[in-house]
């Protein structure tokens, strides 16, 4: 029997520009935070809980009257800000990675299934995340937060809860997709189960829309967090959270502008560096959720 | 676990391996909100045929004539309205589990997209060892023996195990999911148009590949491609379909080089075969080929027959012999 | 008799990231009236960029031809302003193509995407617009064809929608017609049909076509003259009849033979080892070399074009007189 010649690995020279760079800088943002966050009790310059009411409303190092003891100043109740931030960074990050991680989890397991049995299974799942996708998120953190009572775990759960129906829908749409191409009908006659098939073969076809989403969706749930910490039903005080520190500089954000300012700041650029890790993964990995 | 080499293999009789009788399959077509059926595809309608151990037979026929929804039902992938499936005399819709899934080694399938039946996540060792690992009892080192031997047959290196299959070109591919369907020795493969996506030099070589495979190893095939030459070169016999029903069924070269039914003969006078020396039999069909929601009454090409009689339109014509194969139509 | 359209060693390069492919690499050939030319290849072989470079819409900015002369009726089509290749496309020189799907807009009638060039290129309007529409679908009989104009392509089947396609490509009516592929993705009996068709549409409006295609026996019923490409050359071109009878280059001789043909079952086919080739990594000298049966010492150097007799001419050292 002849042997047919197969490529050498290397028998093409490497291409010479991949598709766009390596986004470096949105990395180092996010390393840079996560880093903080997980060693935030031994970077963090003081106790974020200490107040002092003598030390309150210091400005930032480099305006007059600031000093190095309070970097990046201090706020109402003479808390150090840089200390808070670092510590809040924990709470952006955790609930962020949480949440995006719980709502994939079920979203996609959901998306999965409705795509692989369709039919009325298909038709019941989708009614249901219809029904999610039009359930504005801050209401229900509010409600539970009025109800339950405001917490981290509530916060988690109150986006998770609406968030994996975005996940299902797009997985789903996938896995429509995947089960017209003839390697899934070639399992089935191989004798593959469903449970063969959506493990070790839909669900690895499935995995690079999934890591784009979820990279693309961390920056959204920061703020929605942020968004109901500033309302009141988030993390409750006194852990630090940034969007709670922004409503705390609420009232004097033209004159101690720094403790609304810096915690927003931070915010902007955990988001952005999320935001455009989710588009260069995209490009790099799925092209086909240019839209998104 | 039978043995790769077709020599070892016990002598079949000469009973066919798989018979087909009144086969049929309908579908339901659902409209509106709340899904009401408002119409049927006749896709298979009372087809019958047989298929001897290591033998071809070639299903030919245009888009809607159901060949690819007959392949389905023989690949156990749609259930029939009617009618049954016999393999080795065993009627498959009374087969247990067991039996089942011994049915499911038996026959397998190549289809025609070397692109989309090859899983590109998996490496080409994963996705040959597939079948074994599903259904098979080797363990880890018994399945990279087999997968190399596979590739072998199929004329691949074993090195090709290690790759992924976007490295291949579309002939190589092909190659790699005829091995996966003979990983379980099976008796029956399922060819839906195995060549059609290849380029025209490559397609020679996977035909004789695969007429070589059917010599060593004693498997049948079931060949659907609308390249006429090709069915032909392949088969020992051809069964021709349009709208559901067999028109003609007989020995591949009666059919072919002197086809009885007016619609075989418009379909191989179609086929344009590079013979200047043989005239041009210019039978054209007019029209379309209908809807298979709407076929129509009587012999179902009356319409387009160009020597239809007033009787084909009420009477459907029942397969007959004449001169050595079987036509449904009435001028014989 | 003059030549309707003369192609001169057209060369069309792409930049891709694995180096610079010469897609079409020196293709030459010329038509006259009711002449049809079968351009036949596998993927890579260049026909189809043949045929882009030709009305010059060669994808943009990997693509690019970068030398040659298209000359229609005498002019250089190359050396148009993109202006003027717009009033020459679809207008003087109309093109077909493989799916008739992606040709037709689903989204309008039959109606409204037929007017388009109507209004353009011949300033009709109003009713005489659709008075015309119908006369061309009628031209391609298609049956009722002032109800047709109002139908959407997804309501026709693929033939009736290739032969909206032909309809609006007669339009012009057109000096050159360009089919790519027609009739690929339509079945057995209705290719017949449409190419029936196109054969008696060339002779009303005596345009010269190119008609691209893998299939042979199309080339053999359909066509006066064929071009063999391969990797961006014509190998072999002339009369349908001669090159089928008597194959000068190698690759044509072995397609011929790969072909299974009626009644010659049970026998193998000769098949051609190896894989079209990877236009990127290809070495100097003969593209086919690699897989021909007869390649020697000389196929290291890419062998010029040779007559063989008067209008049959191939690129192949067996055919070169030392």
């Amino acid at each position: 029997m002849s042997v047919v010649a197969v490529p050498e690995r290397a028998a093409r020279p490497e291409p010479r520009a991949r598709g766009r760079r390596v986004p470096v800088v949105s990395i180092g943002i996010i390393a840079v935070f996560v880093l903080i966050a997980l060693l935030a009790p031994l970077l963090s310059p003081g106790d974020p809980y200490e107040q002092s009411l003598r030390l309150r409303f210091r400005p930032p190092v480099w305006e007059e009257r600031g000093s190095w003891a309070h970097p990046l100043g201090t706020d109402r109740l003479g808390r150090d800000m840089l200390t808070r931030i670092i510590w809040g960074s924990r709470v952006s990050l955790a609930v962020g990675a949480l949440a995006v991680l719980l709502a994939g989890a079920v979203g996609a397991t959901i998306g999965l299934v409705a795509g692989y049995y369709g039919g009325r299974v298909d038709a019941a799942l989708m009614r249901v995340t219809d029904a999610t996708l039009s359930f504005p998120v801050i209401l229900l953190a509010l409600i539970l937060a009025v109800t339950v009572g405001p917490s981290f775990t509530n916060v988690v759960i109150a986006i998770a809860v609406i968030l994996w129906a975005r996940y299902a829908r797009v997985i789903r749409g996938q896995v429509l997709t995947l089960m017209t191409l003839d390697f899934i009908a070639q399992a089935r006659i191989a004798g593959a189960g469903a449970w063969r098939i959506i493990t070790r073969h839909l669900l690895p076809n499935t995995l690079n829309t999934l890591v784009v989403l979820v990279t693309l969706q961390v920056g959204y749930v920061i703020i929605v967090e942020a968004s109901l910490s500033f309302l009141g039903a988030g993390i409750p005080p006194p852990t630090p959270a940034w969007g709670s520190m922004i409503a705390e500089g609420r009232d004097v954000v033209t004159s101690a502008w720094w403790v609304s300012f810096l915690p927003g700041l931070a915010i902007l650029l955990v988001v952005l560096a999320f935001n455009l890790l989710g588009d260069w993964l995209r490009d790099t990995l799925d092209p086909k959720l240019r839209q998104l | 676990m039978t043995l790769l080499d077709g020599r070892d293999a016990p002598r079949l009789p000469s009973r066919a391996l798989l018979e087909v009788t009144n086969l049929t399959k309908h579908f339901v077509v659902r409209r509106g909100a709340l899904g009401w059926s408002t119409g049927l595809v006749r896709a298979v309608d009372s087809v019958s045929f047989e298929i001897p151990a290591g033998s071809t037979l070639g299903l030919v026929g245009e888009s809607g004539c159901g060949k690819t929804t007959t392949s389905k039902l023989i690949l156990a992938l749609e259930k029939p309205t009617a009618g049954s499936i016999r393999f080795e005399g065993r009627d498959v819709s009374t087969l247990g589990g067991e039996g089942e899934r011994a049915y499911r080694r038996s026959v397998q399938a190549v289809f025609q997209d070397p692109f989309a039946s090859l899983d590109p996540r998996m490496r080409v060792g994963t996705i040959v060892a597939e079948p074994l690992v599903i259904n098979a009892d080797l363990d880890a080192a018994g399945r990279r023996r087999r997968v190399a031997e596979l590739l072998d047959l199929v004329g691949l290196p074993e090195r090709a195990a290690t790759l992924y299959p976007h490295e291949f070109s579309g002939g190589q591919r092909q190659r790699i999911a005829i091995a996966r369907a003979l990983a379980l020795s099976p008796k029956l493969v399922v060819l839906d148009e195995p060549v059609s996506a290849l380029d025209v030099s490559i397609r020679a070589q996977i035909l004789n590949l695969l007429a070589d495979l059917q010599q060593r190893l004693r498997v049948s095939y079931l060949f659907i491609a609308h390249d006429l030459a090709a069915v032909a070169h392949m088969s020992r016999t051809i069964a021709v379909m349009y709208l559901g029903k067999i028109v003609e069924v007989g020995d591949a070269d009666a059919v072919a080089l002197a086809p009885k039914h007016p619609y075989t003969k418009a379909l191989f006078a179609a086929a344009l075969p590079i013979d200047f020396d043989r005239p041009p039999d210019e039978v054209t069909l007019s029209g379309e080929v209908p809807s298979p929601l709407a076929p129509p009454g009587g012999c179902r090409f009356h319409p387009r027959c160009p020597f239809a009689m007033p009787h084909c339109a009420t009477q459907e014509p029942v397969l007959r012999p004449e001169s050595g194969r079987l036509v449904a139509c009435h001028l014989y | 008799m003059s030549a309707v359209i003369d192609v001169r060693d057209l060369r069309t390069h792409i930049v891709t990231r694995w180096g610079t492919i010469k897609a079409v690499d020196g293709v030459s050939f010329a038509l006259g009236e009711a002449e049809t030319l079968g351009l036949v290849g596998e993927s890579g072989s260049g026909k189809s960029m043949t045929c882009l470079s030709i009305v010059r819409l060669v994808p943009r900015p990997a693509a690019r031809i970068v030398g040659g002369a298209v000359l229609l009726d005498g002019n250089d089509l190359l050396k148009k302003t993109d202006d003027e290749m717009q009033r020459i496309r679809g207008r003087t020189v109309a093109m077909i193509l493989q799916d008739p799907m992606s040709s037709l807009n689903p989204v309008f009638s039959i109606g409204m995407q037929m007017r388009e060039p109507l209004t353009m290129y011949h300033g009709l309007r109003g009713r005489a617009v659709l008075a015309r529409a119908a006369e061309l679908l009628a031209s391609v009989s298609i049956p009722s064809p002032a109800a047709r104009l109002r139908a959407f392509p997804h309501q026709l089947s693929g033939g009736m929608r290739q032969r909206v396609v032909g309809a609006m490509a007669i339009a012009g009516p057109p000096r050159l017609l360009i089919a790519d592929e027609p009739t690929t993705s339509l079945d057995l009996t209705i290719q017949a049909q449409y190419l029936g068709l196109l054969k008696e549409l060339q002779q009303r409006h005596r345009f010269a076509m190119i008609f691209v295609t893998h299939n042979l026996g199309i080339v053999a019923r359909t066509c006066d003259r064929v071009a063999v490409m391969y990797a961006g050359r014509i190998v072999e071109i002339g009369p349908v009849r001669r090159i089928f009878a008597q194959p000068a280059h190698p690759y044509t001789r072995a397609l011929l033979e790969s072909i299974p043909r009626f009644g010659a079952r049970r026998e193998r086919l000769a098949a051609i080892a190896g894989q079209p080739p990877d236009l990127a990594t290809l070495a100097a000298g003969c593209a086919f070399a690699p897989r021909c049966p007869a390649a020697f010492e000389r196929c290291v150097e890419a062998p010029p074009e040779t007559e063989v007799v008067p209008g049959h001419a191939t690129r192949c050292w067996l055919h070169v007189l030392p």
